[in-house]
């Protein structure tokens, strides 16, 4: 029942020149879990994931993804999670399968047609397929990154602010799509603003504030007004 | 301070002291460019302890690239602003001396042209290290840019030498019996060795300082 | 060989990026054009003048259209944070740099090629006859050029005043690579057997390896957050 988590934080710190955004953050998420990041702009949230990306170095304290330290065994990171931060590392003047047969080249994952156009058609991108970046919207940028994972299959997803700046279709269809990576067994940690949609997959929430964690509670029954209660009650207190 | 620095400081003073006495008072007058020469005294050891000054910034960013020692990064920051300030000294004292001798102020003389080359790498070397905001970035790049600027220091001595040669031969690096007056040579190894212990207290200084601000930034 | 691959891929993206969008290309193809305008206003008509100028004319349109392409060269990686992508690709990260200098060597190339059209026409010069002598001093000395220039590029990318503090730090750092190259470049068009200028061709080609040598070495470095 008690798997290895597949994320573990303990007393992780982070400072940028003086300035100390993480604290002492320590968090779990096991596999077959979604845990919602909550906080105010600057709480550090973006930096959370980016150090365990392995984008970032922690000050102290250690991060482990998958089993592997994030600082000490990066490479060993890198292969078992996908990242979807703010930019969705697509060029713009190359068309959908070509951004997707780049990454999986650079990747050493599976670049052959009917893989690329596999993973296409599992985010629904492969009528647009030939068609340059440059016109997609956003929703289908974060798509095609997602198309990534498709092929990868990393067991733990890292994402910023997924929903930001999608309209409503679009993040229906990404609900839908991290509900069924996380009944496969995928962990996720999800950095989100907003109360209502973000938390629909989420089997948790940890609100971070003042560079720590400030609630970490199941979500169960609790209603976005609850949630929106609590966010105000820690993120003040610990700012 | 420590004692330590404290008496490399002193050590520094009386060398510099010793080998003023030495190249004004005690060294003979050259024979063809006279009273002049004497410049060679700062001339000379100004340039060949910046060498030594940026083989340390060229040792310190390779291991600083391997290990990540925040110690090495200080090192090597700090060597390459003392470094240029003894380039700076170099080339002063060349253009004062080119000035009696060869009646100009400036020539494009091989060994003036590749110090300035030198010169103008490093400042942009520190120029990177001050536009950078993030310290750690900020070390990786400099030391990325130190380990190239010092491996392209014979690359710009070789180019500059063979595109103009008007200096006189090395004074010391010759090979070959040295044709000078036995106390010449006394006087610019004096001259060297309190250069290098300046070098060294500039350099300790200027470490200790670095580890203070940052400790106050922190 | 999945190494080669890499670099090979990263080459594709850029060239393939390139060749659709055609920004830096037509950009550099009209500073081109004017650097020779300006290099005619201000060295005056007399054509005895441009062509003693020429090797140094030459290497400046060179450089200063390479300093405008390779500035721009990681500008495509930061547009949606592609960079993150290429620093948390599995494996050496020395094949991105080689893939991207290649694809910048060719960007040079080009540009190169369509300078010395310009000032064969432009200046009513005969540049055909030394060509094929010319063509080793020209690949020798952009090889150089576009080794650091791709490392130096990496690393401004991220700066604020980048475009600034690019020209700073390469140009100083390519000083042996340019006096080489117009040297070598002089000679030839004196009508000069390449052998007589074989210690400016050995000095390019030294720098090229070192420069080349640290880039494979360092770019870890470089890319890293």
């Amino acid at each position: 029942m008690t798997a290895d988590p597949s994320i573990h934080v303990i007393g992780l710190g982070k400072a940028f020149g003086g300035h100390l955004v993480l604290d002492d953050v320590s968090l779990d998420v096991r596999p077959g879990e979604a845990v919602a990041l909550l906080g105010p702009n600057g709480a550090g949230k973006s930096t959370l994931l980016r150090i365990l990306a392995t984008l970032l170095r922690a000050s102290r304290g250690t991060a482990r993804v998958a089993g592997y330290d994030c600082s000490r065994q990066p490479e060993s990171v890198r292969a078992r999670v996908g990242l979807l931060a703010h930019g969705a590392w697509v060029y713009e003047d190359l068309t959908a399968l070509e951004n997707l047969k780049f990454w999986a080249t650079l990747g050493g994952l599976p670049n052959g047609p009917e893989a690329l156009g596999g993973a296409l058609a599992a985010v629904e991108l492969d009528r647009v397929a030939d068609e340059r970046v440059r016109t997609f919207s956003l929703g289908m940028k974060r798509r095609l990154a997602l198309a990534r994972f498709v092929l990868a299959r990393p067991p733990v997803l890292l994402l910023d602010e997924p929903f930001a700046g999608i309209d409503q279709r679009a993040g229906k269809w990404l609900d839908e799509h991290l509900g069924a990576f996380k009944a496969a067994g995928g962990a996720i940690l999800m950095a989100t603003h907003s109360f209502g949609r973000g938390l629909g997959v989420a089997d948790r929430i940890a609100i971070l504030a003042g560079g720590r964690v400030a609630l970490d509670t199941p979500l169960g029954a609790l209603a976005p007004d609850d949630v929106r209660r609590l966010y105000d009650l820690h993120a003040e207190d610990g700012a | 301070m420590s004692g330590l620095q404290r008496g490399l400081g002193w050590l520094a003073v009386a060398s510099l002291t010793a080998g003023i006495v030495m190249a004004l008072g005690v060294a003979p007058r050259e024979a063809t460019q006279g009273n002049v020469q004497r410049i060679m005294y700062v001339h000379v050891p100004a340039i060949l302890i910046a060498y030594l000054a940026f083989a340390v910034v060229l040792v310190a960013s390779v291991i600083y690239l391997w290990r990540r020692a925040a110690g090495a990064d200080r090192l090597a920051h700090a060597s390459a602003e003392v470094g240029v300030v003894f380039t700076g000294i170099n080339i002063a004292t060349g253009s004062i001396w080119g000035k009696p001798t060869w009646g100009t102020w400036w020539t494009w003389d091989a060994r003036l042209t590749s110090a300035s080359i030198m010169f103008v790498i490093y400042l942009g070397y520190l120029l990177l290290r001050a536009m950078i905001e993030d310290r750690e970035r900020g070390a990786r790049f400099a030391a990325v840019l130190g380990i190239v600027a010092a491996l392209d220091i014979p690359l710009v001595h070789f180019s500059v030498y063979w595109w103009r040669t008007l200096h006189q031969p090395s004074t010391l690096l010759r090979p070959g019996p040295a044709p000078m007056d036995p106390t010449f040579v006394v006087a610019l190894t004096i001259n060297l060795v309190a250069f290098a212990l300046l070098y060294a207290y500039f350099l300790a200084r200027r470490v200790r300082l670095l580890e203070r601000e940052e400790q106050v930034l922190a | 060989m999945i190494y080669a691959r890499r670099a090979w891929i990263v080459l594709w993206k850029d060239l393939l990026s390139e060749r659709r969008s055609k920004e830096t290309l037509n950009a550099l193809f009209f500073f081109s054009l004017l650097l020779l305008f300006l290099f005619q206003f201000t060295l005056g008509a007399d054509r005895e003048r441009l062509v003693a100028a020429l090797p140094g004319l030459l290497w400046l349109g060179f450089i200063l259209s390479g300093l405008v392409g390779l500035g721009r060269a990681f500008l495509a990686e930061r547009e949606n944070d592609c960079w993150e992508g290429l620093l948390l690709a599995p494996g050496d990260k020395s094949a991105i740099y080689l893939g991207k200098v290649a694809g910048n060597l060719l960007l040079m190339l080009l540009v190169e090629a369509i300078l010395l059209v310009l000032f064969a026409v432009f200046f009513n010069l005969d540049l055909a006859a030394h060509l094929l002598p010319l063509a080793p001093v020209i690949g020798l000395g952009t090889i150089g050029f576009a080794a650091v220039g791709t490392l130096f590029g990496a690393m401004t990318a991220h700066v604020r005043a980048r475009e600034l503090l690019f020209p700073v730090l390469l140009l100083p750092v390519q000083v042996p690579v340019l006096l080489g190259a117009v040297k070598a470049t002089e000679a030839v068009l004196l009508g000069e057997p390449l052998a007589a200028v074989g210690h400016w061709l050995g000095l390019l080609a030294a720098a090229d390896v070192i420069y080349l040598t640290v880039g494979v070495l360092t770019f870890d470095a470089v890319l890293e957050a």
